[in-house]
């Protein structure tokens, strides 16, 4: 029998989340030969919807339909989990703030190797997968490899595959409700607290002027405000910046800030971290300003510029006010 | 309230280039600057201020070589009560499953309410605070950066979630929480505080200490070396006098509708 991948699938009120398709490149790069099955939880409407969206693009859908796992609380999606997975299962989770409640435990639970914020995969040999990660804020890769017989969890990091768009599956749904057992948990959701709206809401704006932690003191960030308003620009910023409470959390781009989709992008004092990028959108041109020549921002950026963004900024905000 | 907070000793990012070392076995270590790693130190403050509010004791934990003691001493500078340090060069190249079982080994001889975590560190993997969770089979709730003791049974959690969104949990004691950065503002530690707990004990527990074997530590999750990918094409380097890489932009600035 060929090798089995579960691809938990992330949605939103009926609509499944950008990363349920990449988790089929992933599955293949994996083991081209696998069999690749969704596992979506939820209940209701919003279920059916996406299991029945998820059969154009995976062969098999494993519907898990109960009241309390409306909203996904990880504990008891991991306890679902549990209860219908193989014990030699290869499962898939999207690292972002879900993958990381539920897969390390999911990991232990299932006793199988946990490798998480995978960005590719080099294949298996016999029973050994080896997967490439980074570390040190993508500063630098490493080859990591596991046996995989008794199953694995990994999660794959978002964007990182290419969207598997085919949608030539042409599936089905079986309900597995029936198979999940006892769910509860000591933990309870309660609610969604909606974040706060700022005075300029960035994911509108075309122009942003984005500062990060190379701007080392919150006196310096009026450098930043004068090339901002040179240029017509709004000021954004990296999540250092926010949790020193500098600029205020509306102005945080990135997967837990906001998404923003401007035509240019000035990233200042910004390493390039995937959770920050990964809140860029719409492939605006990117300027970086870094003094780390080797900062990963540059793999990334449009144009770069080597240099100390405190002697940098204020020169260039003065040769922008020359050319008016 | 009894608390535990894990923490680790890493190279501290932004005053080092990480760069691999010749064979690839590992970065290369001489001259590092090493820190408590960033996500700790908002888990430990955290835990001071609790205990600042409802008593009880903050404990700092960590696995590592003797080099570790460095940074429980300056978590018990910021307020830490007590620190202990696991080490033996049998956890030596042991994974994150690994680094929980020595946790976990620890903290059964305890009688802990609340054990905190960074939401992850220098590997950018996160998953100690899970696992230990499942294996002590307590609750778990990562990237917390909302925290409130409703009694000494129940905390109220908000999760970081997407756009700046929190999600509210109520959860039974005990539990574990990895802690995100921006809950709250770590305090500074001067020279002075660290020399203040210089002369504190902190007890070195050994995997027989901890009555764990080489199998309950052998890892499961390898890495086989460290590498730089082959770099992309990147950025068009602006290169010159400052004036010349000036004139580029603002010209490539222009041209790209980034001056209104
Ligand atoms: C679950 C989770 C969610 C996250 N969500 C987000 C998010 O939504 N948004 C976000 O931004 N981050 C997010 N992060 C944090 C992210 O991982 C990085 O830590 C963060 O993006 C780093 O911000 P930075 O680039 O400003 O700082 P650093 O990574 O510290 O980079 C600073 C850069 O500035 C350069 N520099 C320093 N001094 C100067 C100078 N004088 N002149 C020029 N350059 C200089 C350095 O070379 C470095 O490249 C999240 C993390 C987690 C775990």
């Amino acid at each position: 029998m060929s090798r089995q991948v579960f691809a938990y699938i992330l949605h939103k009120e009926g609509t499944p989340d950008d990363t349920a398709l990449e988790l089929i490149t992933a599955a293949k790069k994996i083991d081209p030969d696998a069999s690749v099955i969704a596992v979506v939880t939820g209940s209701g409407d919003n279920l059916n919807t996406v299991c029945n969206e998820m059969t154009a693009s995976y062969s098999e859908v494993w519907k898990v339909d109960h009241a309390d796992l409306a909203y996904p609380n990880a504990e008891l999606v991991r306890k679902a989990l549990v209860g219908i997975l193989p014990k030699d299962a290869v499962v898939l989770v999207p690292h972002e703030h879900f993958g990381l409640d539920l897969s390390p435990g999911l990991s232990v639970k299932l006793d199988a190797p946990y490798l998480p914020d995978v960005v590719d995969f080099e294949g298996v040999e016999g029973d050994t997968l080896k997967v490439i990660r980074q570390e040190f804020s993508g500063m630098v890769s490493t080859h990591v490899q596991a046996d995989i017989s008794g199953g694995v969890v990994i999660t794959p990091r978002p964007g990182s595959f290419q969207p598997d768009e085919s949608k030539s599956a042409g599936g089905q749904a079986t309900d597995k409700s029936g198979e999940i057992g006892d769910l509860a948990s000591t933990r309870r959701y309660l609610e969604i607290v909606e974040a706060e709206v700022g005075e300029v809401d960035i994911t509108k704006s075309d122009v942003l002027v984005s500062v990060g932690r190379g701007i080392e003191d919150q006196d310096n960030l009026e450098i930043i405000e004068e090339l901002a308003e040179a240029m017509g620009a709004d000021i954004s910023c990296s999540r250092p910046i926010v949790d020193a409470k500098w600029l205020e959390k509306s102005r945080q781009v990135g997967t837990s800030g906001q998404t923003v989709k401007p035509k240019v992008y000035m990233a200042l004092g910004i390493s390039g971290s995937f959770q920050h990028m990964g809140g860029i959108k719409g492939s605006p041109f990117i300027v970086a300003v870094n003094k780390n020549p080797k900062a990963p921002i540059f793999q990334v950026a449009d144009v770069g510029v080597v240099a100390d963004i405190l002697e940098f900024v204020p020169e260039l905000t003065e040769g922008i006010a020359e050319e008016k | 309230m009894e608390i535990l907070v894990c923490v680790k000793r890493v190279p501290d990012t932004s005053e080092n280039e990480i760069e691999v070392n010749s064979k690839g076995t590992d970065i290369d270590r001489d001259d590092l600057v090493y820190s408590v790693n960033e996500w700790d130190n908002y888990a430990v403050e955290e835990a001071i201020q609790i205990r600042d509010k409802v008593g009880g004791t903050v404990t700092v934990i960590t696995v590592g070589d003797e080099e570790a003691e460095e940074v429980l001493r300056r978590e018990m500078a910021m307020g830490a009560d007590k620190g202990i340090l696991l080490s033996d060069e049998a956890f030596e190249g042991t994974d994150g499953r690994g680094i929980a079982a020595i946790l976990k080994a620890e903290i059964e001889k305890g009688n802990y309410d609340l054990i905190l975590t960074g939401a992850q560190a220098d590997d950018g993997a996160g998953q100690v605070g899970g696992m230990l969770a499942a294996m002590l089979d307590v609750p778990y709730a990562s990237l917390v950066n909302y925290l409130e003791v409703i009694d000494d049974k129940k905390i109220k959690a908000g999760r970081e979630i997407a756009g700046g969104n929190q999600e509210m949990n109520e959860i039974e004691l005990p539990c574990v929480l990895s802690i995100q950065t921006g809950i709250n503002e770590p305090r500074y530690v001067g020279i002075r505080g660290i020399r203040k707990v210089a002369s504190l004990d902190i007890p070195v527990r050994t995997a027989g200490d901890l009555g764990l074997d080489a199998s309950a530590v052998a890892p499961k999750v390898n890495r086989v070396d460290y590498f730089v990918p082959e770099p992309g094409e990147g950025a068009e380097m602006l290169e010159g006098s400052t004036e010349e890489i000036i004139e580029k932009l603002v010209e490539i600035l222009k041209a790209k509708g980034g001056i209104k």
